[in-house]
């Protein structure tokens, strides 16, 4: 009970700490963003000088900096992240909401996938240590992590939707199951490869303390060795690793969402950012921003649990 | 038990029949667009690809027809006062908003005025520039009220223009023009472009808009040819990864795609045959020099440079023949006008590169004294390889070139500042089938001006165009302009004319291809 108290007040204070945290990046972000040169109404064709001074006043950017930096932040602080500039028919809240529960299914899929089956490979690979299992599964999650995605991706159209017709070569076909599995695999595989090799070899490690041999002396099944007591000490960097990952699979893959056609928000931000579309640069550094304060937390949270030595008080 | 099982399994077969029918009777076209448009409001678009989704859910006072020859649209007839000053437009009888309401005369003169109007910062608002008073209502001189148009009763619209504009009725095809329902605008705000909300008098109606996924549009019942659409359902698909949209049309999930990945052009010419579209285009690929700074000031050494890229070599070998060498602003296709290309358009290169290094070699430059020159680019594989290919074409002249590329807000940012650089690319594509639309970039003062070109017998001969009395006077006019400002003082440096390239499925009948490159779905028919 007390551990739990105690627990609780501890993600509390994270979470209040998050606060300066998040008006720092925001700040950062606005200005390094006017950094860049050209705005977001250069273009081929060349605006008037009238006519880009009216879209101007619209949008406030005829205001003095620190003072769209206040009308911003104000704005922000009522939830209202503002139109997107080159997308004006929407707002980037509205964005947000109708791409952010997609890159939230596919890359959700993709993580856990990743994290069962290469947990799976990371101990098998373990148990049959420099074995041809081992050499197998190390090579495949080697060949896994270093495959870029552009690559995998148009070759699983080529071979799953032209060749086999099994499957669509990209959309997002109103979330039928068949339009997720191309870009969920195409998520994980990287993923699976990482997982798998942090956890080989953290678990090889692990199989080699004292506690396992203890374990094995007293005559524990090879079952409750591995999985309740060596995976329990081998599993802190797969834990670290995984939150950041998270925080970057559920904010969406701009080359995933690209190749695939899928309208998630994983383009918005490296899209944003070439078109100068202020807002909707800061609306995604919010949301990135947010998604890895929160999975960095609840990775400290999970050390607590996993690992008794660790205590928050 | 067993038996209403089955019974429930026949029940849902016949159902599934029957929707299965029901969606065969539907045509529904896939339609590729490179990108999502940036707003369904007409008047604050600007591309080609909101210009495609637009064209089917509104209709101007003139239309374009499957061959984007211009026709009466919205008006079902027009006439033109003796100077060329008065237009009269006579609205289509039982012309309909998709909510049933007609579309008069009143929404036109609403919707221009909106145009204009500073507070709606409209991109195209310069579409009107030739009505009285538009311009200084753009610029917050005069009240929208005082725009040149009246609604002489709901079923007569009349425009006052400057001066005679004989492009003016091609400019009412473009989406900027295009009238929206007063009442409908009022009762939503901002909100009206919302599926559900938006109110057209096309010959389909929004019903979906995901970002980055689809635009759906579906027949609009209300439209007065409605009898004449074929296809049921449109499917705006965004598709921005042209090697995907390949596959998609490849896999049936797309009937047609407004661009090809042109590096794969070969490949894909074997896999589709004819249903790969290409042909001439109204845009231009051009560089420009910087004219205020020497040594770029010098005429001779900006067409020494010039006759030594090879133009055919660019088409070709880095774009697969999906342009065409440019030695003239203005591309060929416009009717009645003579574009004057430079006078060594017809020699061979190779004469051209030994013009090239005589006039060099006049000027002072050789191997002790290298011409040095920077070429500025926006970021694109293509304009890249452009870049290289003309590095390379320069090198045995002697010329030193140098690359840099910026993302395209910083390049075109760079430009519209007159910051510094030797040479640049930019490109223009017509908003309407006119010479002046590409020739007014060389007047002086112009926004897209980037060379800083001024010339008074230029800026004359484009006044003279304006003011012409007859349209053979005017095309001379221009023509004469364009012999000086391009072709003897290189304002731009032509180098490429693009090409439409479309991939269309063979069971698209009725698309009819054009300079314009205009495809509007009320024509088209799916087998």
């Amino acid at each position: 009970m007390r551990v739990a108290a105690v627990m609780a007040r501890y993600v509390l204070k994270r979470l209040l700490s998050a606060i300066p945290t998040l008006f720092v990046i925001v700040t950062l972000a606005f200005f390094l963003m006017r950094v860049a040169p050209g705005g977001p109404f250069n273009q081929e064709k060349g605006l008037n000088p009238v006519i880009k001074a009216n879209l101007e006043r619209v949008f406030h950017l005829d205001q003095p900096l620190w003072k769209q930096y206040l009308i911003y932040l104000n704005n922000l602080i009522h939830g209202d992240f503002g139109p997107s500039y080159n997308l004006p028919d929407f707002t980037v809240a509205e964005l947000f909401s109708s791409g952010l529960p997609i890159s939230i299914q596919l890359g959700g899929a993709a993580l856990v996938l990743a994290l069962l089956l290469g947990g799976l490979l990371g101990i098998f690979a373990a148990l049959h240590q420099n074995r041809a299992g081992d050499y197998t599964v190390i090579a495949a999650a080697t060949a896994g992590s270093t495959i870029p995605t552009f690559v995998i991706a148009p070759l699983f159209q080529l071979f799953f939707a032209l060749t086999l017709k099994w499957l669509p070569v990209g959309g997002w076909g109103d979330g039928a199951l068949v339009n997720k599995i191309g870009p969920v695999l195409t998520l994980m595989l990287p993923q699976l490869a990482i997982v798998a090799r942090l956890l080989r070899g953290s678990m090889i490690e692990s199989l080699r303390s004292h506690h396992i041999r203890t374990a094995r002396a007293l005559g524990l099944s090879d079952f409750s060795v591995v999985f309740r007591h060596a995976l329990r000490g081998a599993v802190l960097p797969v834990i670290s690793y995984a939150g950041p990952a998270a925080a970057a699979l559920l904010t969406g893959s701009i080359i995933v969402e690209t190749i695939f056609s899928i309208p998630g928000v994983g383009r918005y931000f490296v899209e944003a950012a070439l078109n100068r579309d202020y807002t909707l640069v800061m609306g995604t550094v919010v949301v990135i921003a947010i998604f890895t304060i929160v999975f960095n937390l609840i990775v400290d949270v999970l050390y607590a649990v996993v690992d008794p030595r660790v205590r928050y008080d | 038990m067993f038996r209403t099982t089955i019974k429930g399994w026949l029940a849902g077969a016949a159902l599934l029949a029957l929707t299965a029918s029901g969606a065969c009777a539907e045509v529904v076209f896939n339609r590729g667009n490179s990108a999502d448009p940036e707003s369904l409001d007409p008047h604050k678009t600007s591309t080609t690809y909101e210009a495609n989704i637009l064209r089917d859910l509104f209709m101007g006072l003139m239309v374009q027809n499957a061959k984007a020859e211009v026709e009466p649209g919205a008006a079902e007839s027009y006439s033109v006062s003796p100077d060329g000053k008065t237009y009269t437009f006579k609205m289509r009888q039982g012309a309909l908003w998709s909510d049933g309401t007609p579309v008069t005369a009143d929404d036109f003169v609403f919707s221009w005025r909106r145009l204009v109007d500073p507070a709606t910062a409209a991109e195209y608002a310069y579409m009107l520039a030739p009505v009285v008073n538009a311009e200084d209502i753009t610029a917050g001189k005069k009240k929208p009220e005082e725009l040149g148009v009246r609604a002489v009763d709901p079923g007569t619209f009349e425009v006052t223009l400057n001066a005679a504009t004989p492009y003016f009725l091609e400019m009412l095809t473009h989406q900027s023009t295009y009238a929206l329902s007063k009442p409908n605008v009022e009762k939503f705000g901002a909100d009206f472009v919302k599926p559900g909300n938006l109110v057209s008098n096309g010959a389909y109606v929004l019903k979906e808009f995901i970002p980055n996924d689809h635009i759906t549009a579906v027949r609009n019942d209300k439209f007065y040819d409605a009898a004449n659409v074929k296809i049921d359902v449109v499917d705006f698909i965004p598709t921005e990864d042209r090697s995907t949209a390949m596959k998609r049309f490849e896999a049936g999930e797309l009937d047609s795609n407004d661009d090809l990945p042109t590096e794969q052009l070969a490949d894909l010419k074997a896999k589709f045959g004819d249903q790969i579209h290409i042909g001439p285009y109204l845009g231009t690929y051009y560089y420009a020099f910087k004219l205020d700074k020497a040594p770029w000031d010098n005429v001779r050494l900006r067409h020494a440079v010039s006759m030594a890229i090879d133009r055919d070599y660019l088409a070709e070998k880095v774009w697969q023949n999906t342009m065409l060498p440019a030695y003239s602003f203005v591309p060929p296709g416009i009717s009645g006008y003579q574009p004057r290309p430079a006078v060594y358009a017809s020699q061979s290169q190779l004469d051209r590169e030994d013009e090239a290094r005589k006039i060099l070699t006049e000027l002072g430059y050789g191997p002790d004294k290298p011409l040095k020159m920077e070429i500025r680019f926006n970021t694109s594989e293509n304009h890249k390889n452009t870049a290289v290919a003309i590095q390379e074409q320069l090198k045995p002249l002697g010329i030193e070139v140098t690359l840099l590329n910026t993302d395209t807000k910083t390049h075109y940012a760079h430009l519209e500042q007159h910051g510094d650089f030797d040479i640049a690319r930019a490109g223009w594509i017509a908003d309407y089938k006119d010479p002046e639309n590409f020739l007014a970039l060389c007047k002086t003062g112009t926004g897209n001006n980037y060379s800083g070109y001024s010339d008074k017998d230029y800026d004359r001969l484009m006044g003279e165009a304006a003011a012409a009395a007859t349209p053979d006077a005017r095309m001379l006019a221009l023509s004469d302009a364009e012999a000086i400002g391009v072709a003897r003082d290189l304002c731009v440096v032509p180098l490429l004319f693009y090409s439409y390239h479309n991939l269309v499925s063979s069971r698209i009948k009725g698309w009819e291809q054009n300079v314009m490159d205009v495809h509007p779905t009320r024509y088209l028919t799916k087998e």
